[in-house]
C-alpha cells in the first residue's frame, strides 16, 4: 500500500547498525509501545565526535529505515553537526517518505535529540525559541505562526490547513493542537443583533467617515437601518455636493462593508 | 515458491470457471436486459438464472428477495439507510463494536445526525455479548445490525439466534446482517431465520470486485439508495451489470459445492498453519481465540514486533497477509476489532491475519510455517524490548 523508495526498502530489509552499545556515552529514546513505534539510539562519543551509533526499533518499515539511515548519517560527525540534522534531512536521505510516514523520521530526530541532551546533561525543556516559532506539526516542520497565518488567510478546517502547508497531514498527532488554533484564531461569524448592528454602523460612521467628510466641512447622519439598507443624510457642504453619490458609494459604503457587513447598501436621504 | 496468497479475507482470486462464464456477456450477449429484441433476451435470462443461483446460495425462499448491487458496502448502505428511511420515527440502532468499517463508519455518521447507537461489546475471545444486545432493545429500536463473521478474527456471531430473540422483543425492529465474510465459508440458510436483510460481496468468494447482493426478506419495506430506472423492481436503479452478475452466480455455485471442502481441507490447513506458527515462534499469541470461527481465518499477534514490518518481510518471501497494526492503515489507528477484545499493546501492533481459500495448498502452508520463525527472529533482534523478549524466549 505504501510507496517506499528503494532506499527505504534497502534499509528495512538489511538495517545497518542494529543493536546496543555497552557503556554508551549517550542513549536517546522516542515513541512508545502503545503508539506502535519506539526507538532507542546508542552513541559512542570521543572528543566530541560520534564514533559509533547503534539502534533498536519497534516500528514499521519506514521507522526501521529512518533509524538505520540516521545511524549512518551521524557516525563520524561531530556532536554539533549531528545536532543540526532535522527530520527532513533524514527523510531526504531516504529519498523521501510517504506523508503518513513522516513521523518515522521525526521519531529518529527526537531520539537523536534526546541522546544529545542526555550527553550534555541538559534538561528536557521544550524550547528557548519564541513560542510562535514552535513547531506544531513535526512531520512537515510547520510552526505555530505558519498555521495561524493559514487560518488568518481563510483556512477554516483541518483539511484546508493541510492543503496550504500539509500541517496535520502526517502522523496526525498534532491534530488536537491544530484544532485548538483553529478555534482560537478563526474568525467567528458572530451574528449581531439589530441594536448591535446599528451601533456598529454608527461607530464606523463616527470614527472612519465623519472625520474625513469634516475636512470638507461636511457631515453625515445615520437616519435609519432596514435590514442591510443603511439610510444616511449628508449634512453641511456635502448636502449640496455634486459628488455626493460617489462619496456615498465609494467611501461610506466601502467603509461599512469592510468593517460591518459585506452586504450593506447605503442609501441617501435628502 | 512463487506466491503464497494468504489474504483471502481482503479479496480472492477470480475462479477460472467464473471468468469463462462471464466472457460471452461482454462480447456476444451484450444486450441490455430491459430491451425487447432477441439479443437482450439472453442477458435477461442470465440475470434471472443468476438471481436464482444467489437465492439458492443464501437459502432464500424466493429469488425476488435478491437485489444485485455493486459491492458489499453498497449492500450495507442500502440496507441500513433504506430501513431507517421508511421508519423515520424510530431513532435507535444497535450494532457491535467490531463491525467492518463500511458499516461502523456509517453508524458513526448516523450518530452525528441524531441517531442513538448502542455499541455492543465482545469479550476477550471476541465473542459477542448477546445479553447486552438484547437488553438494549427498546420500542424505538429501528435496526439491529450484526455481522455474521468478523473479517479480522473470523469469529462467527450467532445471528440466527439474535434475529429470533430481537423479533420476540420487538417484532418491528429490522435485523441486518453483514454476511460478506461468511458467504462461501459457512452454510447460510436465510429462509429458516428471522433475518430481514443480508449483504454479500462477490470478490470475497472468487467472483470479481464490483459486484454484490442484498437479500431483502419478502415484505420488508426499503427505500432505494440509487433512484432512477425500474431495474431490480425499483429497489436499485442502474442497468444490470450482466457479466459480473453471471460471474458472482457462478462463483456462488462453486462456493456452495465446495462448502464441505472449506470445513475439512481449508480448516485443516488453517489449523496446521496456526499450530505451526504458535509452536515454532515463541512470542506468537493467538488473537482468534473463539472456537466458533470461519474455517479459513486465523489472527496471530507477535509480541514486541510491529505488524507492517512483518508484512514487508513476508512480502519479500512472497507471502501475502494483512495486519491490524496502526502503520498499515492510512488512518494510523490499530485494529478496532482487536482493541475491542482487549488485545494488549504488546501484541496488538504485531497482529497478523492469515486467511486461506480452497486454492491454498499444503506446500504453501508448510513454506509459511518454515519462513515465519526466520522472519520473526530477525525482527526480534531489532526490537528495543530486549529484556521483555528475553523473558519470552528463555
Amino acid at each position: 500500500m505504501w510507496e517506499y523508495s528503494d532506499k527505504v526498502k534497502e534499509h528495512y530489509k538489511n538495517p545497518k547498525n542494529v543493536g546496543s552499545i555497552e557503556n554508551a556515552d549517550a542513549i536517546g529514546e522516542a515513541g512508545a509501545l502503545a503508539c506502535g513505534d519506539k526507538l532507542k539510539i546508542y552513541l559512542k562519543i570521543d572528543d566530541g565526535i560520534i564514533t559509533d551509533a547503534k539502534f533498536q526499533t519497534f516500528g514499521c518499515g519506514s521507522a526501521v529505515a529512518s533509524s538505520s539511515i540516521l545511524t549512518e548519517m551521524i557516525i563520524g560527525k561531530s556532536v554539533d553537526e549531528a545536532r543540526k540534522i532535522t527530520n527532513k534531512d533524514i527523510a531526504d536521505e531516504l529519498d523521501g517518505l510517504p506523508p503518513e510516514k513522516m513521523h518515522c523520521s521525526v521519531m529518529g530526530h527526537e531520539a537523536l535529540e534526546d541522546a544529545l541532551k542526555n550527553y550534555f546533561g541538559e534538561e528536557k525543556s521544550d524550547d528557548k525559541k519564541d513560542s510562535s516559532q514552535k513547531i506544531i506539526c513535526n512531520c512537515f516542520s510547520v510552526s505555530e505562526a505558519e498555521i495561524i497565518n493559514a487560518i488568518k488567510n481563510g483556512a477554516k478546517t483541518l483539511d484546508e490547513i493541510k492543503e496550504i502547508n500539509y500541517a496535520g497531514g502526517g502522523c496526525a498527532r498534532c491534530v488536537p493542537n491544530i484544532k485548538m488554533l483553529l478555534d482560537k484564531y478563526s474568525k467567528k461569524e458572530t451574528v449581531l443583533n439589530p441594536v448591535q448592528f446599528i451601533l456598529k454602523i454608527n461607530k464606523v460612521l463616527e470614527t472612519n467617515v465623519a472625520g474625513e467628510l469634516g475636512k470638507d466641512s461636511g457631515g453625515i447622519e445615520l437616519v435609519n437601518v432596514d435590514g442591510k439598507d443603511v439610510y444616511v443624510k449628508l449634512t453641511g457642504t456635502c448636502s449640496s455636493c455634486k459628488n455626493a453619490t460617489l462619496t456615498l458609494k465609494n467611501f461610506v459604503e466601502k467603509q461599512l462593508r469592510e468593517h460591518v457587513d459585506e452586504q450593506i447598501n447605503v442609501i441617501e436621504v435628502k | 515458491m512463487n506466491l503464497v496468497y494468504l489474504d483471502n479475507n481482503a479479496t480472492t482470486m477470480v475462479a477460472p470457471e467464473v471468468v469463462e462464464a462471464m466472457l460471452p456477456y461482454f462480447t456476444n450477449e451484450y444486450g441490455n436486459p430491459s430491451s425487447i429484441y432477441d439479443l437482450a433476451h439472453g442477458a435477461n435470462e442470465a440475470v434471472k438464472k443468476s438471481r436464482e443461483a444467489i437465492a439458492d446460495f443464501l437459502g432464500a425462499k424466493d429469488p425476488k428477495e435478491i437485489i444485485f448491487t455493486s459491492c458489499g458496502s453498497e449492500s450495507a448502505n442500502m440496507a441500513i439507510k433504506g430501513v431507517l428511511d421508511v421508519n423515520r420515527n424510530k431513532k435507535h440502532i444497535i450494532t457491535t463494536r467490531v463491525e467492518h468499517p463500511c458499516v461502523l463508519n456509517l453508524y458513526k455518521d448516523l450518530e452525528k445526525k441524531g441517531y442513538q447507537v448502542s455499541w455492543i461489546d465482545v469479550d476477550f475471545k471476541g465473542e459477542l455479548n448477546v445479553g447486552q444486545l438484547l437488553k438494549a432493545i427498546t420500542p424505538d429500536t429501528a435496526l439491529v445490525s450484526v455481522m455474521m463473521a468478523n473479517n479480522e478474527t473470523g469469529t462467527i456471531y450467532p445471528v440466527d439466534k439474535i434475529a429470533e430473540a430481537v423479533k420476540m422483543q420487538n417484532p418491528e425492529t429490522k435485523v441486518f446482517v453483514d454476511g460478506v465474510q461468511a458467504a462461501g465459508k459457512i452454510p447460510i440458510n436465510l429462509k429458516d431465520t428471522k433475518i430481514d436483510l443480508f449483504g454479500i460481496s462477490g470478490h470475497k468468494f472468487h467472483a470479481p470486485k464490483g459486484i454484490g447482493a442484498l437479500y431483502v426478506k419478502s415484505g420488508t419495506m426499503l427505500s432505494p439508495l440509487v433512484v432512477g430506472g425500474h431495474q431490480e423492481k425499483g429497489k436499485r436503479a442502474g442497468t444490470e451489470n450482466v457479466p459480473y452478475i453471471v460471474g458472482m452466480a457462478t462463483a456462488a455455485k462453486l462456493a456452495k459445492e465446495s462448502l464441505d471442502e472449506e470445513l475439512t481441507q481449508v480448516k485443516a490447513l488453517r489449523d496446521k498453519l496456526e499450530k505451526g506458527i504458535l509452536s515454532n515462534v515463541k512470542n506468537a499469541v493467538l488473537n482468534s481465540k473463539s472456537s466458533n470461527r470461519v474455517p479459513n481465518t486465523t489472527n496471530i499477534g507477535f509480541q514486541y514486533v510491529e505488524g507492517e514490518l512483518i508484512l514487508l518481510h513476508l512480502n519479500d518471501e512472497g507471502i501475502c497477509a494483512s495486519s491490524g497494526s496502526a502503520c498499515t492503515s492510512g488512518s494510523l489507528e490499530p485494529s478496532h476489532v482487536l482493541r475491542a477484545q482487549g488485545v494488549p499493546f504488546t501484541s496488538l501492533h504485531g497482529s497478523i491475519r492469515f486467511s486461506l481459500s480452497r486454492y491454498t495448498t499444503e506446500e504453501e502452508i508448510n513454506y509459511t510455517i518454515e519462513k515465519m520463525p526466520v522472519i520473526i527472529e530477525k525482527l526480534v533482534k531489532i526490537s528495543p524490548f530486549q529484556k521483555e523478549l528475553k523473558e519470552i524466549f528463555k
